[in-house]
């Protein structure tokens, strides 16, 4: 029986082969077929040598969550060959470079075996040794075309447009292409049972990562200085802010650029620029990973009692210390929500998609400035440095900067004296004015020590412990404001609540669940601290689980923090080792809980065949 | 009692300023340093220079980090916005406010603590990004806060209150300074106002990152026999090699110098910096020649002191990134949002 657009494949390389831009253009080819597709790139710490893999997801249905087994390996890598093997479902194939014989202990009965000479395709085609390990790549690439039945006009301009500018390399490429194409359509069985075909699935969406889109977004929420410090997997995310900004912020007329990038000297130094940028009135971010987070945290500290907006993306990877700093986590939760010392929070926000990261990478700004505190975004390695599938991205033209409370000049004029601290509106954010606004009015001095509504110093008890009391009320304000829960209830007893990237499989461990009788309301927690609809989603559900990717569920304890909530009401469905959660973790681990204790299901079957 | 408000009132032959101001205007809060410290010498001469200056009094950005010295903003330039921040990282700081906006006057307050020590990496890296500002250290090697500790930059063999001698090498900031790329490099001593005034003067007029190591020295713990930053040891032991004084544009030139002991250098305002050389060999714009000289002093015990290095012509942080002459804090939605048509291309570009 032929599947169509429906399978997983993995491409075992060496980091450093040359690997990335073939894999690239293979799912990149699907997606331009109309096929949605999401990427995984596994890589290690490394620069050469070390082995690396890419995963491609192919799902007509939209499925875009990692899911367990793999159907297709194209195992280029000697020293993974036998784990490689290990990884393939009965009844998938192996695509392999069978120059040499396979060891008989590598053989498996139950998968197919898919040998190409590639090694001996390129060896006299290509006298360059270097260039002969490169087109090894492109070899299988054309090999793959042919078994998979992908449409070779797409992935032949994906070629020309690959190597734009470098046109000298156009036909030596697209010759390695045709080489793997016209032995696999000469000597294997072309196409495979698993193939693919053009579908309009894709829609209108884009492929992108989340860290690119984040950029894009802080430039259109008018973001103009960036500091940084490179950390992976963040450190796309400045680049993308560079390289964007170089067309999209530059003065057509001088030359001039709208925008100020510095990359520091560590993470520390990268948030006090963007503090002393935020209080001398400009949009200014950061993006970092775990480690970054703790350099940052004095910093933090100030900021959310100076009272100073500021914006931190953070590209979660798993901790703790260097962990797996390749490898994907969600976490930083608590870390991040109660950063720095004494009694300090900050508000997060939890993107999910590209499209997402754009509108946050915007949205974020916005917030610092109305909140007048750093909000932290957290982002992760699966969303920040993969390609995703996304909904285009859109702005309306209309909308103007919340640039929040500041004293102009003339403002400062009509005031009788400026209190920097004091809740003129009950909200608990004061006004603020930035520096040189007006000659004899609005200045006044920024510390980290307590101070009055005046801005002035003091140690009195009474007026610490009333400005401590006022930043809780801003935290009220905060819960009014950052995104919304996005909720889907039926009315069903039990519901599964999820963030950030526990999004993407959740859809097909939903409709695995419903086939077992398992039916969930969903809740998807996109900021803290939680508003209302949170607290109404949990007070509403006999059955709470809470899908993450941490070990001590740390999304639980914020939410058993802040909403007073009984721990034993959530039941975490966890996953922590390093690659994202797949549908099947989720699916088990909810299933196993019904299981084990004996929770019916059965007239929830009902209700679905009803 | 933490906070005490000056009184405005001031003498009615106070002289007056270009802008109509004097130099009460250009005062802040009354300091709550001890009787004594060089630090308030170094705010008086902030003061006096910024009113000599006539500069608008509200148009500066102050930025310190953790220390006495880290106080001092509060004590001059009252109508301007101060930002007190965390130990060691007032350059981080006084980067982004500069980036934010290249036109206010930014002033950055720091002492051997936070600037030698917990600060140490980021004074390096404010220097070779040439932040164009005035970065003053009121150093007198040691941590009077905390009750008088070492700091790093307090000699080898100079004794604490106590009689304890310090242990290890002293970091020397000018020297630092001269080799990472500062423009304007000057040391002077808080005791020595004549010669620190022009100096802060000149300094707030260089456009690049203008670095003053100012020798103050600490009444309470660091101003005994056996050290070398009282007010005793330094002015026996220090000697300045070029002096500066900052002639305003229209102040006829009316005192001629030996030509070659004297050079004028045109500043952006229009005034002119005078260099008067005390040292005929000396050349303040030769940057090795410069270290060799203050490195050598230093073995002798000596204090090189005036205006070390001068580079009018280097370029600052904001030419370096090639920014916008308007200030990146006044840019509006129309200069900084690209608009839905443009992501129609950035959408194409990622299918």
């Amino acid at each position: 029986m032929t599947t169509y657009n429906d399978f997983v494949i993995r491409f075992a390389n060496v980091n450093g082969s040359g690997s990335a831009s073939a894999n690239g253009m293979f799912a990149k080819a699907l997606f331009r077929m109309g096929i949605p597709v999401a990427t995984r790139n596994i890589f290690p710490s490394n620069i050469e040598g070390l082995p690396t893999w890419f995963e491609v997801r192919v799902s007509e249905r939209g499925y875009l969550g990692r899911r367990e087994g793999i159907d297709i390996m194209v195992a280029m890598n000697a020293e993974t060959f036998e784990e490689d093997i290990a990884s393939i479902v009965p009844g998938g194939y192996l695509v392999y470079d069978n120059s040499k014989e396979l060891r008989p202990n590598f053989r498996r009965d139950d998968i197919n075996l898919v040998g190409i000479p590639i090694s001996q395709l390129v060896l006299p085609e290509f006298p360059n040794p270097k260039h002969r390990a490169l087109f090894k790549n492109i070899v299988y690439l054309g090999a793959l075309s042919a078994l998979l039945h992908i449409d070779f006009e797409i992935i032949k301009g994906m070629v020309s447009a690959q190597f734009k500018g470098k046109d000298e390399l156009i036909a030596p490429n697209i010759h390695a292409m045709e080489l793997g194409r016209s032995y696999a359509r000469e000597y294997l069985e072309c196409p495979l049972p698993i193939q693919v075909r053009h579908s309009d699935a894709v829609g209108d969406r884009i492929m992108i990562d989340g860290n690119a889109a984040a950029a894009i977004g802080a430039i259109y929420g008018g973001a103009t200085v960036c500091a940084w410090y490179p950390i992976t997997p963040s450190t796309s995310l400045a680049e993308a802010f560079e390289q964007h900004c170089a067309r999209l912020r530059v003065d057509p007329e001088t030359g001039e650029r709208r925008y100020a990038i510095i990359q520091a000297e560590d993470e520390l130094a990268a948030m006090g620029i963007v503090i002393g940028a935020g209080w001398n009135g400009a949009r200014s971010f950061t993006a970092t990973s775990g480690p970054g987070v703790s350099l940052m945290t004095e910093f933090l500290g100030l900021a959310y009692f100076a009272e100073i907006p500021a914006v931190l993306w953070d590209i979660q990877r798993a901790g703790p210390s260097t962990g797996m700093p390749t490898r994907t986590q969600q976490g930083d939760l608590v870390s991040s929500a109660y950063a720095s010392h004494g009694d300090t929070r900050h508000p997060l926000m939890f993107p999910s998609t590209p499209r997402e990261c754009f509108e946050f990478g915007a949205d974020a700004l916005d917030l610092a400035d109305r909140l007048q505190t750093p909000i932290i975004v957290m982002s992760d390695l699966e969303l920040g440095m993969n390609d995703n599938l996304s909904e285009p991205f859109t702005w309306d033209d209309s909308r103007r900067y919340d640039r929040g409370k500041v004293l102009t000049e003339e403002d400062l004029d009509d005031v009788e004296r400026f209190s920097r601290y004091l809740d003129v509106d009950g909200d608990g954010v004061g006004y603020r004015t930035l520096p040189g606004t007006h000659a004899e009015k609005g200045a006044f001095f920024t510390r980290g020590t307590s101070r009055d509504e005046h801005a002035t110093y003091t140690e009195q008890p009474e007026h610490y412990i009333k400005n401590m009391d006022r930043l809780l009320l801003k935290w009220e304000t905060a819960r009014q404001l950052v995104p919304k829960a996005e909720i889907e209830a039926h009315g069903r007893r039990a519901g599964i609540l999820y963030y950030g990237t526990t999004a993407a499989p959740m859809q097909e461990a939903l409709d695995r669940l419903a086939e077992d009788g398992v039916q969930l309301d969903t809740m998807r927690i996109r900021g803290f601290p939680f508003g209302n609809e949170v607290r109404e989603f949990i007070d509403s559900h006999e059955i709470l689980f809470l899908a993450e990717q941490n070990r001590d569920a740390q999304m639980k304890s914020l939410l058993v923090n802040d909403l007073e909530l009984d721990p034993a009401s959530i039941i975490p469905v966890l996953y922590y080792g390093g690659f994202s959660i797949s549908a099947d973790t989720i699916h088990q681990q909810v299933l196993d809980y019904y299981v084990g204790n004996n929770l019916p299901r059965l007239d929830e079957v009902q209700e679905v065949s009803s | 009692m933490t906070f005490v408000a000056k009184p405005r009132t001031h003498h009615p032959l106070l002289q007056v300023n270009d802008l109509g101001l004097t130099r009460r205007d250009y005062e802040g809060s009354v300091s709550t340093l001890c009787a004594g410290c060089g630090h308030d010498s170094v705010s008086a001469a902030v003061v006096q220079a910024c009113a000599e200056l006539a500069l608008p009094p509200h148009k500066f950005a102050k930025v310190s980090g953790i220390g006495c010295s880290s106080k001092t903003p509060s004590y001059f330039l009252g109508n301007s916005h101060g930002f007190n921040s965390v130990h060691g990282r007032m350059p981080s700081v006084a980067t982004g406010a500069n980036l934010a906006n290249r036109e206010l006057y930014c002033i950055g307050v720091s002492g051997d603590g936070d600037s030698a020590s917990i600060g140490i990496g980021q004074f390096a890296h404010i220097v070779r990004r040439r932040i164009n500002m005035l970065y003053l250290v009121d150093n007198n090697g040691t941590y009077g806060l905390t009750k008088g500790q070492f700091s790093a930059t307090n000699d080898r063999g100079s004794t604490s209150k106590k009689g304890v001698p310090n242990l290890y090498e002293p970091i020397d900031m000018i020297s630092m300074a001269l080799q990472i790329g500062a423009s304007f490099v000057a040391r002077s001593f808080s005791g020595d106002k004549r010669q620190l005034v022009p100096l802060i003067k000149a300094g707030l007029l260089h456009e690049g990152f203008a670095f003053i190591d100012v020798i103050s020295p600490c009444v309470a713990f660091n101003n005994h026999n056996g050290s070398t930053k009282s007010y005793d040891y330094i002015r026996a032991h220090s000697g300045s090699v070029v002096d500066a004084d900052l002639i305003a544009p229209h102040d006829e030139i009316t005192v001629d110098y030996d030509p070659g002991a004297s050079e004028d250098v045109d500043m952006p305002d229009g005034s002119t910096l005078r260099l008067r050389k005390l040292a005929h060999d000396y050349n303040p714009h030769d940057r090795v020649q410069a270290l060799h000289y203050v490195q050598r002093a230093q073995e002798e015990g000596e204090f090189v002191t005036g205006l070390l290095y001068v580079d009018p012509t280097a370029s600052d942080c904001h030419e370096i990134l090639g920014t916008t002459q308007t200030p990146l804090n006044a840019l509006g939605e129309d200069e900084l949002c690209p608009g839905n048509a443009a992501l129609e291309g950035v959408n194409a570009s990622f299918r």
